[in-house]
């Protein structure tokens, strides 16, 4: 499976066309293809800003009930996240944005892992079911 | 960085985004459209994001800046052609863009700016 560096802007851009790309081909809807790729944007962008670049990996899974989805996988090497519980909180922000970017892209999705150690990056693992 | 162009019809200045944005090609366009603005004494501005897939929290945060940011340049900005699919992201994500007019389309959002 192919690893996308998220190194600059066009990167990120590049991940959310990739996305957009296999939720298309594991029969998303036009909706849920908008919500991943949207919450695949937030993602990159923080591993970009927050996590000093990083990588994705878009990928179609199966659950063990025999659904089909997509799963987008990111990590960082970056400082990682203090607080989870905090960093996940509409409103809370270390950038100057509006704080919508972690807690919104949790939102969009249908599962959510965050896994974060301080010092040593931070892993984020989204996916989303085909209805 | 793609660039996006600023066209000016009448007293308006329109900007049809066309390419899969970028943070700094959001940038780019507020500082362009703000030179714009004192440059052609523009009255109203409309972003036209019908070709647009997806707008996140960073873009959406941009276009809200550019509403108040045209404001101080006596101008009105209007936000028009969302896809359906992006509304309904938006609101999921929590983000409601106030300050910033909207309307289904350019032709709607022209005339909502008088100059039709």
């Amino acid at each position: 499976m192919d690893e996308l560096p998220i190194k600059t802007g066009d990167d990120v851009v590049r991940v959310r066309q990739q996305v957009r790309t296999v939720a298309a081909a594991g029969g998303l809807s036009l909706v849920d293809q908008t919500k991943l790729v949207t919450a695949a944007s937030e993602l990159a962008r923080n591993a970009l800003v927050h996590g000093g670049g990083g990588i994705a990996q878009v990928e179609v899974i199966t659950s063990a009930s025999g659904r089909p989805g997509v799963r987008v996988t990111f990590a960082d090497t970056g400082p990682g996240i203090a607080d989870l519980q905090q960093a996940l909180t509409d409103g809370w922000t270390t950038g100057g944005g509006l704080g919508l970017g972690l807690s919104g892209a949790r939102r969009l999705v249908d599962e959510f892992d965050l896994t974060s150690e301080p010092g040593a990056g931070t892993r984020v693992v989204v996916s989303k079911w085909r209805r | 960085m793609e660039r996006v162009p600023i066209i000016k019809i009448g007293q308006i200045l329109y900007v049809s985004i066309q390419i899969d944005l970028q943070d700094d090609s959001v940038l780019q366009l507020q500082e362009d459209l703000a030179d714009e603005l004192v440059a052609t004494r523009a009255r109203g501005v409309i972003i036209d994001i019908t070709a647009v897939e997806i707008v996140d929290s960073f873009i959406g945060r941009m276009l809200t800046m550019i509403g108040s940011m045209s404001r101080l340049f006596d101008a009105e900005t209007v936000l028009v052609g969302m896809r359906p699919a992006v509304a309904i992201t938006l609101t999921e994500l929590g983000l409601t863009l106030g300050g910033v007019r909207t309307a289904l389309n350019a032709e709607k959002g022209m005339r909502l700016l008088g100059s039709l």
